[in-house]
């Protein structure tokens, strides 16, 4: 596969976040002990060397950048003080933006209704949460029993908590929409 | 009494509710009150931060500006909400543009001159632990508790209370406090999955069977923790496990505040043990701690 380079990669992503991915010398701290490695295509030792050779594309079209939970494991065990998750934040903002299609598309979905939620309620609901994600993922079922149990246990509310000046938060989402 | 600012976080009002009522109520018998902030709206966990960057320091730096109209320092239980509160409030301080950026966005001073500060930490810094001993009415000592304060509450380095961030203490020093016998592990700080609960449950159903597995060899017969993010994980995956593992794990989790309620002999602690999914009543029975 042919990918084009993109030279000024590592001065983006250093302009956006504050990181400096040119700073990596390859020791693998943060992929040997990533969490989540074992559901990744790239590791993050990996991720950081592919921006220094400008493979922008591999990068956003990978799954790592929605596998990685944002632990900070990798962040704060760096030798050369990296804020790995960090980068790969940018790195998650910057496919959003380029329309680029995610390796796991379900995860950005999420997200996406999470803060749909928020948008309109200003705090998280279960019910509203789980009811968007489980309809637009077309993945109903998986924790029906989950839900149930949660809702006999009085872990779900299912009148949502709602704030009041829901216009202040609104204008949050409208004006940090680029 | 010391009164502090208040951010409950949304799961403190619904899934972890037992963890928002045992934390007013163990900081009432600690000598804290937790006076909650008005009209506060989600600090936009990770869903935010992972795919707008903007939006993750103006969603808590609205928080932070009514925060300091209350004045005074900020309390956070969840884990999630003390790290992004915490990191808004440095960003914006480190770099004065995006602060009135933000105040732009938010339409209000989003400069918090206070410190925001996990319940544990206030709790742990405040308290003469001879003294909380000496008040202890049941000790837990028939319990063998690992800590697990999950990810974000110690990281990231620098920037949170925690100086010792691969091994935090103050957990383990509190609940050895109320008598029961902390086992060391070195799962501490290590994720939980958060987020991906829903979306790859296979990789949360792998990293709760290990902390589970690990909790175990530990000699441990409980895990407490400090997240709800964390407790939602182990309690709902534990089951999944179970399925994908073939191997039975039938450990309670506890927030620290529930055990410091118990452990004082205020009988509400009672009222949060039915909210578990992995009931702990077996284990309270057999320890003497519940009827």
């Amino acid at each position: 596969m042919i990918h084009t380079l993109s030279t000024s990669l590592d001065r983006e992503i250093e302009e956006r976040s504050g990181e400096k991915a040119r700073l990596c010398y390859q020791c693998g701290k943060c992929s040997t002990g990533c969490l989540f490695n074992f559901a990744m295509d790239i590791l993050p030792h990996q991720v950081m060397k592919l921006i220094q050779y400008g493979q922008k594309e591999r990068l956003l079209s990978s799954g790592t950048i929605w596998i990685c939970a944002s632990c900070e494991t990798c962040s704060v065990r760096c030798p050369n003080g990296i804020e790995v998750s960090r980068v790969i934040d940018t790195l998650r903002e910057m496919a959003l933006r380029e329309g680029v299609k995610p390796a796991h598309k379900s995860i950005p979905l999420f997200h996406r209704c999470f803060l749909g939620n928020i948008a309109a309620t200003g705090r998280i609901s279960e019910p509203i949460l789980m009811g968007s994600y489980k309809t637009l993922s077309g993945d109903l079922f998986s924790d029906i029993g989950l839900a149930f149990n949660m809702l006999a246990k009085g872990k779900i509310k299912i009148i949502p908590e709602v704030m009041r000046r829901r216009e202040e938060v609104r204008k949050i989402f409208k004006e940090t929409k680029k | 009494m010391k009164e502090y600012s208040y951010f409950p976080g949304c799961s403190q009002g619904s899934s972890a509710r037992e963890y928002g009522e045992s934390a007013i109520v163990a900081a009432r018998e600690l000598g804290i009150e937790l006076a909650e902030l008005e009209d506060w709206n989600c600090c936009g966990a990770s869903s935010a931060h992972m795919t707008n960057h903007l939006l993750s320091v103006a969603l808590p730096a609205r928080d932070l500006s009514i925060a300091q109209n209350a004045g005074g320092d900020l309390v956070v239980v969840c884990a999630a909400c003390y790290n992004r509160l915490k990191l808004a409030q440095k960003e914006m301080k480190e770099n004065p543009q995006l602060a009135a950026q933000v105040e732009k966005i938010i339409g209000a001073d989003p400069r918090f001159s206070g410190e925001i500060r996990h319940l544990l930490d206030v709790i742990m810094d405040s308290l003469d632990l001879d003294e909380l001993k000496s008040r202890v009415k049941k000790p837990l000592s028939e319990l063998k508790p690992v800590s697990y304060y999950g990810c974000l509450m110690a990281r990231p380095k620098g920037l949170l209370e925690e100086v010792n961030y691969e091994n935090p203490e103050k957990m383990d020093k509190l609940l050895a406090a109320l008598g029961a016998e902390v086992k060391p592990w070195s799962y501490k700080t290590d994720c939980c999955g958060g987020s991906l609960s829903l979306t790859r449950t296979d990789v949360v159903v792998r990293l709760v069977n290990r902390l589970y597995e690990a909790a175990e060899e530990a000699g441990a017969n409980c895990i407490v923790t400090a997240c709800p993010m964390c407790l939602a994980n182990l309690e709902m995956r534990q089951a999944e496990g179970t399925l994908q593992f073939k191997v039975v794990h039938e450990i309670p989790v506890f927030f620290f505040t529930e055990l410091i309620v118990l452990a004082l002999g205020n009988p509400r602690a009672e009222e949060w043990l039915g909210k578990h999914l992995v009931n702990p009543r077996p284990l309270l029975k057999k320890a003497g701690l519940a009827s």
